[in-house]
C-alpha cells in the first residue's frame, strides 16, 4: 500500500527518461522512498511503456512486471521510465525512435546500449539505481561507456515476467548502480524465483559484499586483449587486474576457442527469436491502428513499416531469413550449437580458475554517428556476448579512464555466482576508492 | 486398385481442463461476453510468458495410452509462426518435430464387417487461437471482429495416417475417437465447436486435398462425399486433381478452394524458449484406464445380452452406455432385453426427432416404462405414446407424470380378455373394408395386417396384437372363405 | 548472395515493409551480414545435453482474468466488446 509521494523532477539533459514519475508512489521496506528508474522495455502497469518505439507509443501495460512488484514491496518510488536502442536492439541507444541518450561524462558521445538511459540517469546523478536488461552486453555496455557499475545476472536468476521481450533464451533483467553496493542492493530485491517465468530458477539472492579475494584465480582470455581492442583500453583494464593481484589473487591465461563464432551464433539467435517476438506487433490490441480498410496484409506492413525503425526491421529480417525452411540447420540450429561450444569453454575454463577478467568493451564510447554501418556496430559487442549465450554472471565496474571517459573491468564467473563476480567487482572498487 | 479412395483425419479436440493451457483463464467462456475471460497472456501481450497446464498434458498421456501410441522419451513445445488476426501473438505454442507421442491406433467397424485398425501418426498438445467474426460487406466495407476468450484454451491434435477408405470410415474413426476422450473424461463433445476436422483425400494416383475446416461429425461425411466426387469427376473428364487447400462450405455441402496468393506457408518453427521441455514418459505406468468403448461394448454383450448392433449403438456415447445402466440398475435380468430395444431404437430416435438431450430424460422415468412393459400392461404401441407424452412434457417443461399415471390418464391399459370390444372393433372394420375382406379372400396376405391397422385403430391400441389377430382371423374364416 | 528480389520477399513473409529507396541498402547490409554468419560452418559438435530444468508446469486452477475494459482498452478500434482488425481477404 502506497503511503508516500517523492517528487521527481530531474534535470534531464541526456535525455536519458522517456517517462518521468513527477510524484512517484513509494511504500515501506528496504527500499523505502528510493527513487529506481525503469528501463522502457520492462512493463509497468498505468505507466507508458514504449520500448522506444512508435510501435507502442501510447501503449499502457495493464499488469507490472514482476520485479516491478518486487520493487513496490521494497518500498521504492519508480521514478521512470528510461530511454533505450528501439526493443534492445543496439549498443549506443542511438536507435530509439524518441532521440539518442546524451553520456553524461561527455555529450558528444553515446552513452551505450541498449540500456543507455538507465545508465545515464545514474551516471547524471538523477537517481542512485536503475534496472536495465541484457541480451548481448546492454547493461554491461552502457555501464561501461558512462563509468558506472551493472549487473547480468545468471540466466534464469531474475524473473523474465513482463520484460517485453527481444531475445528469450539469451536475456536478463539487472541491476545498474553507481556503486557495486547499490547493485547488490538492488539484485537482492529483484531475484528469485517466479512461477509465471518457466525459465525462471529459484535463486534468491542475498549477500553481504566481501572485499577479500585473496587465493582468488582469474583467467585472462587471451581473446579479451586481442587485436580488436583499443591498446588503450587493454591497458588500463591490464592495470586494473593487476590491483586485483595486489590483493591477493592469481592470473591464469586461458582461451574462448569458441570466440571465433560467439558473435555469429549471438545475431544469429537474438535475430531468430526477436523475428517471431516482435510479429505480435500489428496496431490490433495496441499501438498505431491499421488502416482497416486496407487488405489486412497491406494493412500491417504498413503500419510495422512507419512503426519499426530501421535496425528493428533489419533485425526482424534476418531472423525471419535465419528461420525460414532451407536455412534453420544452417543458421539457428547451427548457432544452437555453438552455444553449447561456448559453454563448454567456459565449464573448461572454470574447472581451473574462479573468475574471468577482461574489459567490458573494445573500446570507449563512440560518438554520435560515428558507428554507421550496422555490422561494425554488431562488432562491438564481442566481449559481452559470450556471457549471455553461456548464461554466466558478468558485471561491469569502472576502472579507469582513457582519453577522458571511462573504461569498464568485466568480471564473468559461474553459473549462479553472481555472489563471487560481484565481490570481486567490489574488492577492486574498493582498493582503489 | 483404380478409384481408390484414401483418407487422413487430423482432429483437433478442446482438452476438458478447467483453465486454459497457458495460463489461469477459465475455459468456461461459451456464456460469457466477448474479450471476458482473458489475461495478459492468452491476450499475447508484450512481456507475458506462457506456463504449462499439467492437467492438460496428464489428459493428453491418458490418450495416447488408451490409442496405444509410444509417448517420446523427451518432447518439446515449438513456435508455429504466422499472421492472422485471431493469433495474437502472431505464432501458435504447438508442438513441432518432438511431439508428445507418435503411432498408436484406433480400430473401427469396417465397412464389409470385422475390425479395421486406423492407424494414427502422432498426438500432440497446443493452444487455439481467439475467434473472428466477419463483418460489413463489400459497400461499407469489410472488417472482422475478434474475441480472444477461446485464445489459449488447451487442444489435443489427433493425426491419422492416410488409412481409411471411404467417408463413412472416416465418420465411424471420429465416432469411435469421440466415444473414447469421452470415456477418459478428457473431452465434453456437446461443447460448442469443441472439435474439428481437417482431412486428407486423395484417389490412388492422383494428388492429395486438403479440407480445412469441418465443425461437425455430419460435415465431415458430407466433405468427404462432395470432395470425393469431384475429383472422381475431375478425373473422369480426363483433368488433373490440383494438389490444393480447400474449404468446407458446411452450409452449402460443398469444398472450395482456398484462394491464398501465397504460397505454402513457411511457418518458421523453432523450440519455444520460454517453456521447458517434458519428460513424462514415465507417467505411463501410473495411468489407469477406465473401461473403454470396446470393452464396454463386450461386457454389455456378455453382461446384458445385448446383441452386438445394439451395444455398439449403446456404448458409442457415454452418457447414453451410463443412461442405459441406470436404467436397468433395478433388475438388470428383467429389463435388459426391453431397455436395449427400446433405448437404443425407441429413445435415441424420439430424442432426435425432438431435438432434445437425453440429459432432459430421468433414468427412472424410462425404468418405470419399462416396468409397464414387462409387465405386458401396456402394447408396445401405447408404450411408444406414453414415451412421446413424458418427453413431450420434458421439452416444455412441464411437470413429468409417472408413465404409470399417463397410461392410466389415457387410459392405455391393454384391453385383454374384454374380447366384446376386440370383436366389435373387429365387425366395424370387415364391414367398413368389403375390399379388405375380398383381397382376403383371393389371397393376399396383406389384406390381414390392413384390418389389424384398422382395429388397431378403433381400440386406439390398446388390442393386445395376439388376441386380436387370434380373434379377426377367426372372424374372417367365419365369413367363409 | 541474396538479391533484392530475396530480400524483398523476405519482408513480406515478416510482413515488415521496405521503402523502395531502402532496399538497395537494406540488401548490401543484408549480404555483408550473412556472410559474417558463415563462420558458423565451422562448428562442429551434436546439440546440448538439455540442462536439468524440465516438466516446469502449473496446477489446473483459474486466476482472476483482465476485465474487458482492460483488455480493450489499448486497442485502436473496439465494437461492442470485440477488437476490430481488418479483414483478411
Amino acid at each position: 500500500m502506497a503511503a508516500h509521494t517523492l517528487s521527481f523532477d530531474p534535470d534531464d539533459r541526456y535525455n536519458a527518461f522517456l517517462t518521468t514519475c513527477s510524484r512517484a508512489e513509494y511504500g515501506t521496506g528496504p527500499l523505502q522512498g528510493i527513487a529506481v528508474a525503469v528501463k522502457d522495455n520492462i512493463s509497468t502497469a498505468g505507466i507508458e511503456t514504449t520500448c522506444a518505439s512508435k510501435i507502442l507509443k501510447g501503449y499502457i501495460p495493464p499488469y507490472d512486471a514482476h520485479v516491478v512488484g518486487l520493487l513496490k514491496a521494497a518500498g521504492a518510488a519508480v521514478a521512470g521510465k528510461t530511454n533505450m536502442d528501439e526493443f534492445g536492439m543496439g549498443t549506443t541507444t542511438e536507435n530509439s525512435a524518441f532521440g539518442p541518450t546524451l553520456n553524461p561524462c561527455d555529450t558528444r558521445r553515446v552513452p551505450g546500449g541498449s540500456s543507455g538511459g538507465s545508465a545515464a540517469a545514474i551516471a547524471g546523478g538523477m537517481v542512485k539505481m536503475a534496472l536495465g536488461t541484457d541480451t548481448g552486453g546492454s547493461i554491461r555496455c552502457p555501464a561501461a561507456f558512462c563509468g558506472i557499475t551493472g549487473l547480468k545476472p545468471t540466466y534464469g536468476r531474475v524473473s523474465r515476467f513482463g520484460l517485453i521481450a527481444y531475445s528469450n533464451s539469451l536475456e536478463q533483467i539487472g541491476p545498474m548502480g553507481r556503486t557495486v553496493r547499490d547493485v547488490s542492493t538492488l539484485m537482492g530485491i529483484i531475484a528469485g524465483h517466479d512461477r509465471r517465468d518457466s525459465t525462471s530458477q529459484d535463486r534468491p539472492f542475498s549477500h553481504t559484499l566481501n572485499a577479500d579475494i585473496t587465493g582468488l584465480k582469474i583467467g585472462i582470455p587471451g581473446e579479451y586483449f586481442g587485436p580488436g581492442v583499443d591498446p588503450e583500453v587493454a591497458s588500463v583494464v591490464r592495470k586494473a587486474i593487476g590491483r586485483l593481484e595486489e590483493l591477493g589473487a592469481t592470473t591464469v591465461p586461458c582461451s574462448i576457442p569458441s570466440m571465433q563464432y560467439a558473435l555469429a551464433a549471438y545475431y544469429v539467435t537474438c535475430t531468430s527469436e526477436a523475428s517471431s517476438n516482435l510479429a505480435r506487433f500489428d496496431g490490433v490490441r495496441y499501438g498505431p491502428a491499421p488502416d482497416t480498410k486496407k487488405p489486412w496484409h497491406e494493412a500491417f506492413r504498413e503500419v510495422r513499416r512507419e512503426g519499426f525503425g530501421p535496425e528493428v526491421r533489419r533485425r526482424i529480417m534476418l531472423g525471419t531469413f535465419a528461420l525460414s525452411s532451407g536455412y534453420y540447420g544452417k543458421y539457428y540450429a547451427k548457432a544452437q550449437v555453438a552455444r553449447q561450444n561456448v559453454r563448454t569453454d567456459f565449464t573448461r575454463i572454470f574447472s581451473d580458475v574462479d573468475v574471468i577478467a577482461g574489459p567490458t568493451m573494445p573500446s570507449i564510447a563512440f560518438t554520435l554517428g560515428e558507428k554507421s554501418d550496422p555490422l561494425s556496430m554488431y562488432l562491438a559487442d564481442i566481449l559481452t556476448v559470450p556471457a549471455n549465450l553461456a548464461g554466466i554472471p558478468a558485471i561491469s565496474v569502472p576502472c579507469g579512464k582513457v582519453r577522458g571517459m571511462p573504461v569498464g573491468l568485466q568480471i564473468m564467473g559461474k553459473h549462479f555466482e553472481d555472489e563471487r563476480v560481484m565481490d570481486v567487482a567490489f574488492a577492486y572498487e574498493q582498493a582503489v576508492a | 486398385m483404380e478409384d481408390q479412395v484414401i483418407v487422413g483425419l487430423e482432429v483437433h479436440c478442446q482438452l476438458d481442463t478447467k483453465s486454459k493451457l497457458f495460463c489461469g483463464c477459465s475455459t468456461d467462456y461459451r456464456s460469457d461476453g466477448p474479450n471476458t475471460h482473458v489475461c495478459p497472456v492468452c491476450l499475447g501481450l508484450p512481456g507475458a510468458m506462457p506456463v504449462i497446464n499439467r492437467r492438460a498434458i496428464e489428459f493428453a498421456m491418458r490418450v495416447a495410452k488408451a490409442l496405444n501410441c509410444s509417448v517420446l522419451e523427451e518432447s518439446e513445445f515449438s513456435r508455429k509462426n504466422y499472421f492472422y488476426p485471431d493469433l495474437d501473438k502472431a505464432y501458435q505454442i504447438t508442438q513441432y518435430d518432438k511431439p508428445l507421442a507418435e503411432g498408436g491406433y484406433l480400430e473401427i467397424e469396417g465397412d464389409e464387417g470385422g475390425e479395421r485398425k486406423i492407424r494414427l501418426t502422432r498426438i500432440h498438445v497446443e493452444e487455439d487461437p481467439g475467434r473472428l467474426v466477419h463483418m460489413g460487406n463489400a459497400e461499407r466495407g469489410k472488417y472482422s471482429l475478434v474475441d480472444y476468450n477461446r485464445a489459449g484454451i488447451p487442444l489435443i491434435e489427433i493425426v491419422s495416417e492416410p488409412d481409411m477408405r471411404s467417408p463413412r470410415e472416416a465418420r465411424k474413426f471420429l465416432n469411435k475417437l469421440r466415444a473414447t476422450l469421452e470415456y477418459l473424461s478428457v473431452f465434453d463433445s456437446e461443447k460448442e465447436g469443441s472439435l474439428r476436422v481437417d482431412a486428407n483425400i486423395s484417389i490412388r494416383g492422383s494428388e492429395r486435398v486438403e479440407v480445412k475446416n469441418i465443425t461437425s461429425y455430419k460435415g465431415v461425411e458430407k466433405a468427404l462425399l462432395f470432395e470425393i466426387t469431384r475429383q472422381k469427376n475431375l478425373l473422369r473428364r480426363g483433368q488433373k486433381v490440383d494438389r490444393e487447400t480447400r474449404h468446407f462450405l458446411e452450409a452449402r455441402g460443398v469444398t472450395q478452394s482456398a484462394r491464398s496468393k501465397e504460397q505454402e506457408h513457411d511457418y518458421r518453427y523453432f523450440p519455444e524458449p520460454d517453456l521447458r521441455p517434458l519428460r513424462v514418459r514415465s507417467w505411463l505406468e501410473n495411468i489407469v484406464l477406465p473401461e473403454l468403448p470396446d470393452a464396454r461394448r463386450e461386457r454389455f454383450i456378455a453382461q446384458y445380452g445385448c446383441s452386438l448392433n445394439h451395444a455398439r449403438t449403446l456404448t458409442g456415447e457415454l452418457k447414453l452406455a451410463n443412461f442405459f445402466e441406470q436404467v436397468v440398475k433395478a433388475d438388470p435380468k428383467r429389463l435388459s432385453t426391453l431397455a436395449s430395444t427400446w433405448i437404443a431404437d425407441t429413445l435415441i430416435g424420439e430424442l432426435n426427432y425432438r431435438g432434445m438431450s437425453l440429459d432432459r430424460v430421468e433414468p427412472a422415468a424410462i425404468t418405470g416404462l419399462l416396468e409397464i412393459l414387462e409387465k405386458g400392461l401396456i402394447t408396445d404401441k401405447s408404450g411408444i405414446e406414453v414415451l412421446r407424452v413424458m418427453l413431450d412434457q420434458r421439452l416444455k417443461n412441464e411437470s413429468c407424470e409417472p408413465p404409470a399415471a399417463i397410461v392410466a390418464r389415457l387410459n392405455l391399459g391393454k384391453t385383454t380378455g374384454d374380447t366384446g370390444a376386440i370383436t366389435t372393433a373387429i365387425e366395424e372394420a370387415i364391414n367398413e373394408n368389403p375390399r379388405a375382406l375380398e383381397d382376403y379372400r383371393a389371397g393376399k396376405g396383406g389384406a390381414i395386417n390392413f384390418l389389424v391397422g384398422q382395429v388397431m385403430k378403433k381400440t386406439r391400441g390398446k388390442a393386445d396384437p395376439g388376441e386380436l389377430n387370434r380373434l379377426l382371423t377367426e372372424s374372417l374364416k367365419n365369413k367363409g372363405v | 548472395m541474396v538479391t533484392e528480389h530475396e530480400v524483398q520477399h523476405i519482408a513480406e513473409l515478416a510482413d515488415v515493409g521496405i521503402n523502395k529507396e531502402e532496399l538497395g541498402t537494406f540488401t548490401h547490409q543484408f549480404n555483408a551480414i550473412l556472410d559474417y554468419f558463415d563462420i558458423l560452418d565451422l562448428v562442429k559438435g551434436e546439440q546440448a545435453p538439455k540442462d536439468a530444468l524440465v516438466n516446469v508446469m502449473r496446477e489446473d486452477e483459474t486466476e482472476p482474468p483482465l476485465t474487458q475494459d482492460e483488455v480493450l482498452r489499448n486497442a485502436p478500434a473496439t465494437e461492442d466488446g470485440f477488437i476490430k482488425a481488418p479483414r483478411v481477404m
